[in-house]
């Protein structure tokens, strides 16, 4: 592990954007909290400078979870969209958080940038409700159509619809 | 006598309902108002409105704006740079009665599970494609939030049932991330040991089905019977053929069984001899050949852009294997090749499974030799339960296994993202900690569900006879998939 702390961080294309805050690391990684209106930019800087691929895309729900570790001048929002991009050229992976809040939550869709996202972006809106504007088919992916509500909020009422396990009744 | 026998039966099954009936209505009838009009306001705070739901099927031609047609190629690609996608080459003038929108799937037994595809056809042309998947989806993200560390594995084990020790091994990796645990070396090697042998088996029944969709039905049998060594070796030192739960949090939960080095030497030579058999069985063949080659291509550029990794990307001759690339375990302690392709067709993605089965088996016998002594877990109490003997001597050791395994342990507040390679593409595990002892988020980022994205663009212009190669050659799992 302290090989490769010590080999990563040094082609990092750090000075993208040098007013987005960070935070140092202790496992590996980059991270890098831009704004939500600098995010959709800052994607495509690290994608100028050689992030290739878009390995991952998720959401949190941090809703009861408040007091997490942010740097300075990052103010904490209920979720929060993670972006895992990857440089196969200077094997680096790079984590970019960026804040949702709860009102309205709608960040930039990167699938301009990298259609690869396109699923991953479906899954978070289907599981957390994050709305990404500019996406091309924002449906759901996993749940039915017709599903209410987003799973994997903290505030969704798992048990919420009723399973009889025993004694059910037959199904005439 | 008979008659008036089967009367009597009768009237008593009646007898028998009509008691029943009336009782539970009575109950049920004042109860569900009150429930029903909780429920409604429950929901309300639950539940937010405005959710804009749309279909997630393949749209007739009519209904779509020329702009998306000439975006798409297939259904789900959209490349960043026109130069990419020729825009003469969609006919956009091409109308809903030159088409024909067929489904495929999820029953189809070619679609390896229940992935179900919506096939646009022109003759037997398949312009686009939109697959639309969920039908597996169990909501094991939101089950691993209610599961503690140490219980975490055996639902992350589930998703991807052709190679468990993978996703076991991602997510106690990013357990010991956040934990900050040292393993001890012979950990380590039995995970590669376990992991290589996985991907020996993986790989194996993606040539068998493979095989089977191409019409080999002898591959079929031949894949299943070399997994089948393989799985007998996982019984034998886990427990169980498949959803071992054996990579624990700090190690791993048994050593290897005695004798093993034998089993894993005659494991090794027979697979050996048996893949020159599948080169004279596939390789050589010409049917197959056929079938295979120029079929299903995709470039380096388009693979990249659409997040697809594993032997796909391989096939188009990227090397990037993060056995190698981004060393993990003890992957830089050993002599193996990366296997890439060349033109990213289906026979290249056939032959890079079919190589990296020969590399896990110099893989695996490397391990064997340089199988380091020692312990199996970590000894540290917070992590690992006490041995079973222990148990019956001290009551604190009494107590402190039964606390690891009802209570778990405390992990220390974070975040951390963690992949490895598994058969089928970067596995990826992104795991929160809120300082408890069960996941904040457990966030899987599983390859079959990025790697299907490249289906649109695979199939796209190909013949519809060899959509079902070409989907057996992206290798979905559907229970990792959907998840």
């Amino acid at each position: 592990m302290t090989e490769t702390a010590s080999t990563a961080p040094a082609a990092a294309p750090t000075g993208v954007l040098p007013d987005v805050p960070r935070l140092p690391d202790r496992l590996v990684d980059q991270l890098a909290f831009p704004a939500r209106d600098t995010y959709h930019r800052m994607v495509a800087a690290f994608r100028d400078s050689g992030f290739e691929l878009c390995a991952d895309l998720c959401a949190v729900d941090y809703l009861t979870h408040p007091g997490r570790t942010l740097p300075d001048g990052v103010e904490a929002e209920r979720f929060e969209v993670v972006v895992n991009l990857l440089s196969l050229s200077v094997r680096q992976r790079v984590r970019i958080r960026v804040q949702v809040p709860e009102g309205a939550p709608e960040v930039d869709s990167i699938t301009d940038l990298y259609p690869g996202a396109d699923a991953m972006e479906r899954e978070a809106y289907d599981l957390l409700g994050i709305l990404f504007t500019g996406h091309p088919d924002m449906t759901r992916i996993l749940m039915p159509e017709d599903w209410e509500g987003h799973p994997l909020r903290k505030d969704y009422g798992v048990g919420r619809v009723p399973v009889q396990f025993k004694e059910a009744p037959g199904p005439r | 006598m008979t008659d008036h026998d089967n009367d009597d039966v009768v009237h008593e099954e009646l007898g028998h309902a009509g008691g029943l009936e009336p009782e539970p209505e009575d109950v049920e009838l004042g109860l569900e108002t009150t429930e029903k009009a909780h429920r409604e306001a429950e929901e309300d705070r639950w539940f937010q409105s405005e959710t804009s739901e749309g279909a997630q099927e393949l749209l007739p031609r009519g209904t779509t704006t020329a702009g998306e047609l000439r975006q798409e190629v297939g259904a789900v690609l959209r490349l960043p740079e026109g130069g990419y996608v020729d825009a003469g080459d969609i006919d956009i003038e091409r109308r809903d009665d030159q088409t024909m929108i067929i489904n495929m799937g999820p029953q189809h037994p070619s679609t390896h599970g229940v992935l179900r595809l919506m096939l646009e056809l022109d003759g037997e042309t398949v312009l686009r494609t939109k697959p639309i998947i969920g039908y597996l989806h169990t909501g094991m993200e939101k089950t691993g939030e209610e599961l503690t560390y140490v219980t975490g594995a055996t639902n992350t084990t589930r998703m991807d049932y052709l190679s468990p020790i993978a996703n076991e091994l991602v997510f106690c990796m990013a357990t010991e991330a956040l934990l900050g645990v040292e393993l001890p070396p012979r950990a380590i090697w039995i995970r590669m040991l376990m992991a290589e042998l996985n991907r020996m088996s993986s790989h194996l029944i993606w040539m068998a089905t493979n095989g089977m969709d191409l019409g080999s039905t002898s591959m079929m049998i031949y894949g299943f019977r070399e997994r089948e060594m393989i799985l007998a070796f996982f019984e034998k030192t886990t427990g169980q053929r498949m959803n071992h739960n054996f990579i624990r949090p700090g190690g791993v939960a048994a050593d290897l069984p005695d004798g093993w080095q034998d089993d894993i030497e005659i494991i090794c030579e027979t697979i050996l001899a048996r893949t020159y058999e599948y080169d004279e069985l596939l390789t050589g063949q010409p049917i197959f050949r056929d079938r295979t080659e120029a079929v299903g291509n995709i470039s380096a550029e388009e693979a990249l852009a659409l997040g697809v990794t594993g032997p796909i990307l391989r096939s188009t001759g990227v090397p990037w294997d993060l056995r190698r690339t981004m060393p993990y375990l003890a992957y830089d302690k050993l002599d193996f090749d990366v296997i890439v392709g060349s033109y990213g067709d289906n026979f290249d993605r056939y032959s890079v499974r079919l190589n990296e089965i020969r590399e896990s088996i110099r893989m695996v016998g490397q391990i064997a030799e340089m199988m380091p002594p020692g312990d199996y877990r970590v000894q540290d109490r917070k992590v690992t339960p006490p041995p079973r003997a222990r148990i019956d001597e001290s009551m604190e050791a009494l107590i402190h296994h039964f606390k690891i395994f009802t209570e778990g342990f405390r992990v220390p507040e974070g975040e951390v993202y963690v992949a490895i390679e598994s058969p089928r593409g970067e596995l990826g595990c992104y795991l929160v900690s809120d300082g408890t002892s069960k996941p904040y988020r457990l966030h899987i980022r599983a390859p079959s569900f990025v790697n299907l994205q490249a289906l649109p663009l695979l199939l796209r212009g190909g013949l519809m006879a060899d959509a079902v190669a070409v989907i057996s050659s992206v290798d979905p799992i559907m229970g990792e998939v959907d998840r």
